[in-house]
C-alpha cells in the first residue's frame, strides 16, 4: 500500500503507523461536568465502518508528521491524504 | 577541570575512512547541530531565523541547503563547522526571539558520507529512498538497518547518511556491507 503524503509524495505504507480513527483529534474537555461520559466514549467506542473511513497515521520512519488518511476498508482505496493539523484547525482545534 | 578524551560514535581517537573499489564511507565528527523547530503562529519567523542563521532560504519540504535541511514540518536541522560552533543551539538561540524551540543535536547523531559514482546501487539495498531520483540538495528521512536516518544527498556522487549516534556500529555495519556487495 501506498500513501502520498501532501508534502513528500507516495511513500511505502511500512514507513508508517495506523494511529486509529481520526476522531481523536477531538479529545473532549477533561473539566467538563459529562466528562466521564464523553472520555468513555472517546477511549473505547469506535465506529467500524465497512467503507470510507477516516483515520490518523504517523510518519514514524519518515518527517513524523501525523496525517488524517481516507480509506476504503473494503478496497484499501485511499481517497484523501491530509496533515492532521490542517484537519484540526479546520475543524477549530489550533493546539 | 576533568581531562577528557573526546571520542568518535565508533569509539576510537579518530573518525573512521573505509574505501571500497573508488567509493569511499567516511565518519565526519567535525560538524555541529542544532534542529529549530517554529512556536505555533510563529512559523515565518522561524523560516527566516533560519534564513539569517544559514545564509540562504529556509529548506523546503524534503530539501537541504548547504548548511541546513529539512526535518518535518516547519522543522529545520542546522549544520555548522564544529570548530567554530560547539554552542550552534546557544548562538541560534540569542536570535531566536521566542519564534522557534532551538534543541542541541549535536551528540545525538553520527554522520558518515559516502562518495563514488554507484551509490544509487549502494542505497537501493538499503533503504526506500529512490536515489537514483535524486539531483543535490534532497533530504529525506527514512530507515536503514531498522534506525531512522536521515539521507541527504549533496550531489548524485556524495550523500550523506545522519542517524542514531547510539547505533553507530550497527549502522557503519550496514553501510559498509551493502557498499562491498553491491560494488
Amino acid at each position: 500500500m501506498i500513501i502520498n503524503h501532501p508534502l513528500l509524495g507516495p511513500r511505502d505504507a511500512a514507513e508508517f503507523v495506523y494511529k486509529g480513527d481520526a476522531a481523536l483529534i477531538h479529545r473532549p474537555d477533561g473539566m467538563a461536568p459529562d466528562a466521564l461520559e464523553k472520555f468513555i466514549d472517546y477511549g473505547y467506542l469506535r465506529d467500524n465502518p465497512a467503507g470510507e473511513h477516516r483515520e490518523l497515521w504517523f510518519h514514524e520512519q519518515g518527517d513524523r508528521s501525523w496525517l488524517v488518511v481516507t480509506r476504503n476498508t473494503l478496497t484499501h482505496e485511499i481517497t484523501s491524504v491530509e496533515l492532521a493539523r490542517d484537519v484540526a484547525r479546520r475543524e477549530g482545534r489550533s493546539k | 577541570m576533568h581531562d577528557l578524551i573526546a571520542l568518535t560514535p565508533l569509539g576510537a581517537r579518530d573518525p573512521r575512512r573505509d574505501h571500497h573499489l573508488g567509493h569511499s564511507l567516511i565518519e565526519v565528527t567535525d560538524v555541529a547541530l542544532a534542529s529549530v523547530a517554529a512556536r505555533l503562529g510563529r512559523e515565518a519567523d522561524a523560516a527566516a531565523l533560519v534564513a539569517t542563521v544559514t545564509g540562504a532560504e529556509a529548506p523546503a519540504p524534503a530539501r537541504a541547503t548547504a548548511s541546513a535541511f529539512w526535518m518535518g514540518p516547519d522543522q529545520w536541522m542546522v549544520e555548522a563547522p564544529f570548530a567554530t560552533h560547539e554552542d550552534l543551539a546557544r548562538q541560534i538561540t540569542a536570535q531566536a526571539n521566542g519564534a522557534a524551540s532551538v534543541t542541541e543535536q549535536t551528540d545525538a547523531w553520527c554522520r558518515f558520507d559516502l562518495k563514488g559514482d554507484r551509490l544509487a546501487d549502494i542505497f537501493e539495498r538499503l533503504c526506500n529512498a529512490d536515489l537514483r531520483r535524486f539531483t543535490g540538495g534532497k533530504a529525506v528521512r527514512t530507515a536503514i538497518e531498522h534506525l531512522g536516518c536521515f539521507l541527504i544527498c549533496r550531489s548524485p556522487t556524495h550523500v550523506s547518511v545522519i542517524g542514531p549516534r547510539s547505533s553507530a556500529g550497527s549502522l557503519h555495519h550496514a553501510l559498509l556491507t551493502a557498499m562491498k556487495s553491491a560494488l
